[in-house]
């Protein structure tokens, strides 16, 4: 079936099975790759992506779900890597390996859109979705706490 | 012909034309400049090192006349950060502008591009890589310098000792004159021999502009932004997905496929038949995976781990460990006489530890791409791997081709561990088999399920310690014996008949305990063929090793009455280093303040020339067994810092997979088969579950050694002594499950 929906405020029509997981659509259709397969079963959070706002594992979503929704990917968080937590994410020196990080950004960015001030405790349970095997989550908390201080 | 492979033929024919010394006891790095002449389009160079025109210095470095610098880095990138810290070891000697570098990644030449210190190969692994390449690197630097020193000198007709420079221009200070590198690049004559370059020209350490000095990771900002590239990442024009069913037991093959459910699914191309398993080919990875899921497979029952079960395993490996059951045995450690001195002591201790299976968990999934020409004879990869020319020859061999038909796109890894670095690099090998079946490119994608069932773990191992005393309760003898499955002959048949001299050198590592002051010691390792798929996984054998001499030294000071510390300083009193690590990490932790419910556990390890501690702060939930780890310390002497944050990063990773080794993670194998599937039964540490973590460089000017994974073994002894303090128990079995935990404090 074909679907549309909005990918980074661009409009895109996808033909394929109404239950493809949007994760494979994102990567191989519309060929933004920054969002990762990690598991496939939403354990991860490799997969992370926006939804109307919303943070969600689009390794979990099917295509059929999204239509005329707004999506966004890592790509569309911002032009040049400028949003508070890309550049409180480098001055942190968080990622590793990075495989995990385009989700773990996109989490953290869900975080602060909706509670600029998180405590310590509040970033921890939010950021206990993403799963990094690289170990980066010291940073991670530092990261997001500079980014809420210099947003 | 791409212009990859003209690259490559190009530096082949050069290396031949000049010639590398190769000596009879291995590799001699040769150093040869002038590879090409001066001027030289750098797009035909050793290196394609850089854009424009420019000279080619030697095969690591090229100076574009705009005065880029492009390094070769022959590491490959799991996050590690050394495809930074090698060419800044260059750029330091050549005092490169390091805004001007750009790095390059090493053609799969070993060589000259090898570890001098890792049997002159290209592999990235076992935190070898910065140790390995320091020396030679800086000699590539300065004598890079040097020759732009000499070309200048005689373009001004000075003397060179009258130069000097700055960061990417020479300097003339008795006149003013200033010409930069690309200036010079754009007229110098490189000689044909290498300038000598005494130690003591080399830069005095007080003088370093980068090392010690951090430096942003050159990959970093395509991480935060989702233009990083992973082999998973890659997209070339007509390819097809694949994925593959490997048989569930190593050496079983496919006896019956029923496909037919298989070739129903919408988009499916092909199914194939391997001696290995069954891959599928279609049209969208959905489809792959679908296919892949419905086949059906009766498997032949002749894999040699058939009936296998990780549960009685261990009362086998005990019986090995203690000598009922006859097996191979190799020497970790031998000091002095410990199984004559036994006979003299008055008191001797015993007791005896347990590792499982651990699991990878690399991030990405494996995965790679292949485009096979349609007649087979020639391949293009793309993966991420831990040793170029292992791809490089695993794609050759597969193919029944020379090496230099195989054109390697060495790609960023979602991770390593150890899992990408086994020679027969199987997951690159599936999508070259797939893309020659149906002769287009074939990216082939392991899903999670895949990667867990296909592991290649950390062996199970147990240890039988022992230790005997003199009248003054002071040891005499250590006897450390214990069984594991044989890591290195499955890991890497070729090295383990080749320089491993037949030794399990990835299991025994770790065995020894050179810095503590006990006069007669005896390690024997007892590597078993079991058929269980087993390689190295970060912290290699000292994982488990330490887990067991570490939790077992601090069960004497208890038997002994002393304080842990003490006695490791006791213990320690002839190795400064490791002295000062000790004391440091202490009292980072305060180790003599007293803590309501809390436990502090302390560990020690000499790691390839490391020294370093940790100190583990713990509480444990004592209805259910459960342990909360609220605070971990370390001090690392790695000598000198190259990259100093991003030795805290990587101690800070270190801590953090060994906290989930040693507290979750367990690989149990029934009737031969993995049984984990997943995240949500192979369980790793989440945000939530990570303590504050504490890291102190101790930066001293001693020869850099590794970081990369040092910490990990240090973990499970400091968490295991930590519950002791605390409770009494002793839980000598890790991961230290609640109810392993319950059990010892039960008893």
């Amino acid at each position: 079936m074909a679907v549309t929906f909005s990918v980074n405020g661009t409009s895109v029509t996808i033909d394929a099975p109404a239950a493809t997981p949007l994760l494979w659509v994102i990567r191989e259709q519309v060929k933004l790759t920054g969002t990762k397969f990690g598991c496939g079963a939403g354990l991860c959070g490799a997969c992370m992506i926006h939804i109307d706002g919303e943070r969600a594992f689009s390794c979990q979503v099917q295509l059929s779900e999204v239509s005329g929704r707004s999506v966004k990917t890592i790509e569309g968080l911002s032009g040049d890597s400028s949003h508070p937590v890309q550049k409180a994410w480098l001055a942190e020196n968080v990622p590793q390996c990075g495989y995990c990080q385009s989700g773990q950004i996109m989490s953290a960015a869900a975080l602060l859109a909706k509670n600029p001030k998180p405590s310590r405790d509040e970033i921890v349970e939010h950021m206990s979705t993403n799963i990094c095997r690289c170990g980066t989550y010291p940073r991670i908390v530092r990261a997001i706490q500079r980014a809420s201080r210099e947003a | 012909m791409t212009a990859l492979q003209q690259d490559y033929r190009n530096a082949q024919q050069v290396m031949n034309r000049r010639g590398f010394m190769v000596g009879a006891a291995g590799l001699t790095f040769g150093f040869s400049l002038g590879l090409l002449e001066a001027g030289t389009p750098v797009g035909n160079g050793v290196a394609q090192a850089a854009t424009g025109n420019g000279t080619v210095m030697n095969p690591w470095v090229t100076i574009a006349s705009d005065g880029t610098v492009a390094i070769i880095s022959p590491a490959t990138e799991m996050g590690q950060g050394s495809t930074t810290s090698l060419p800044l070891i260059i750029a330091e000697e050549l005092d490169a502008d390091w805004s001007k570098v750009r790095i390059v990644p090493a053609p799969p030449i070993e060589a000259i591009y090898g570890n001098p210190g890792f049997y002159g190969s290209m592999y990235t692994a076992g935190s070898a890589t910065v140790t390995g390449y320091f020396k030679v690197l800086r000699q590539f630097g300065a004598q890079v310098r040097r020759v732009l020193l000499d070309n200048a000198a005689r373009h001004w007709s000075v003397p060179v000792e009258e130069l000097t420079t700055e960061p990417n221009v020479v300097v003339h200070l008795k006149s003013g004159r200033r010409m930069g590198y690309g200036e010079i690049a754009g007229f110098a004559s490189v000689p044909e021999k290498a300038p000598e370059i005494a130690p003591e020209h080399l830069k005095q350490p007080s003088r370093f502009r980068l090392i010690g000095k951090d430096v942003m990771r050159s990959e970093l900002p395509s991480k935060v932004n989702g233009s990083a590239r992973y082999s998973i990442d890659v997209q070339v024009p007509d390819m097809l997905y694949g994925a593959v069913l490997r048989a569930p037991i190593e050496g079983s093959s496919p006896e019956k496929v029923d496909d037919a459910k298989s070739r129903a699914i919408t988009g499916v191309v092909k199914v194939v038949k391997f001696p290995f398993g069954v891959g599928v080919v279609a049209q969208t990875p959905w489809a792959a995976f679908a296919a892949k899921n419905a086949l059906t497979v009766t498997w032949s029952r002749d894999g040699k781990a058939q009936g296998f079960d990780s549960d009685e395993a261990f009362e086998t490996y005990t019986a090995v460990a203690r000598g009922t059951v006859a097996n191979p045995v190799e020497i970790g450690e031998k000091v002095g006489d410990a199984p004559g001195t036994f006979d003299k002591a008055t008191t001797v201790m015993e007791a005896e530890y347990r590792c499982d299976y651990a699991y990878h968990a690399q991030m990405e999934p494996l995965n790679a791409l292949a485009s096979v020409s349609p007649a087979g004879d020639t391949a293009e990869i793309w993966c991420g791997t831990q040793s170029q020319p292992m791809a490089v020859d695993a794609t050759a061999k597969a193919l029944g081709i020379p090496t230099d038909k195989v054109v390697l796109h060495d790609m960023l890894m979602g991770g390593g561990f150890g899992r990408r670095g086994n020679r027969d690099q199987e997951f690159v090998v599936d999508a070259v088999l797939l893309s020659k079946e149906v002769k287009r490119p074939v990216k082939v994608m392991w899903t999670r399920e895949d990667d867990v069932h296909n592991g290649r773990f950390r062996p199970l191992s147990v240890h039988i310690l022992r230790a005997g005393f003199d009248p003054d309760g002071s040891p005499i003898a250590w006897h450390h014996r214990y069984a594991t499955d044989n890591a290195g002959k499955f890991q890497d048949p070729l090295k383990y008949n080749g320089p491993w001299k037949q030794r399990d050198v990835i299991s025994i590592a770790g065995a020894d305990i050179p810095s503590y002051a006990i006069p007669n010691r005896l390690a024997e390792h007892f590597p078993i063929d079991t058929g269980i798929r087993v390689v190295a996984l970060r912290g290699i054998g000292f994982v488990a090793n330490k887990f067991a001499t570490e939790v077992f030294i601090d069960e004497i000071a208890y038997k002994r009455g002393i304080d842990p510390l003490a006695w490791r300083l006791e213990l320690l009193k002839n190795a400064p280093r490791a002295r000062k690590v000790v004391e440091s990490v202490a009292a980072m932790a305060k180790w003599d303040r007293k803590r309501d419910d809390r436990g502090l556990g302390l560990a020690y390890i000499d790691y390839s020339g490391t020294s370093i501690a940790g100190v583990a702060e713990v509480s444990v939930e004592r209805r259910t067994g459960q342990i909360r780890v609220s605070n971990f310390w370390v001090a690392i002497d790695q000598g000198i810092a190259v990259q100093p944050d991003n030795i805290i990063a990587q101690t800070e990773s270190s801590v953090v997979y060994g906290l989930g080794l040693s507290l979750t993670e367990r690989i149990s194998i029934k009737h031969g088969e993995v049984q984990e599937s997943n995240f949500y039964d192979y369980t790793v540490m989440r945000n939530r579950d990570v303590p504050e973590i504490h890291v102190e460089v101790i930066a001293t000017d001693n020869h850099p050694t590794g970081v990369g994974q040092m910490a990990t073994p240090l973990v499970g002894p400091a968490l295991s002594n930590a519950v002791a303090a605390l409770t009494g128990a002793r839980v000598r079995h890790s991961p230290l499950l609640p109810e392993r935990v319950l059990a010892v404090m039960k008893a």
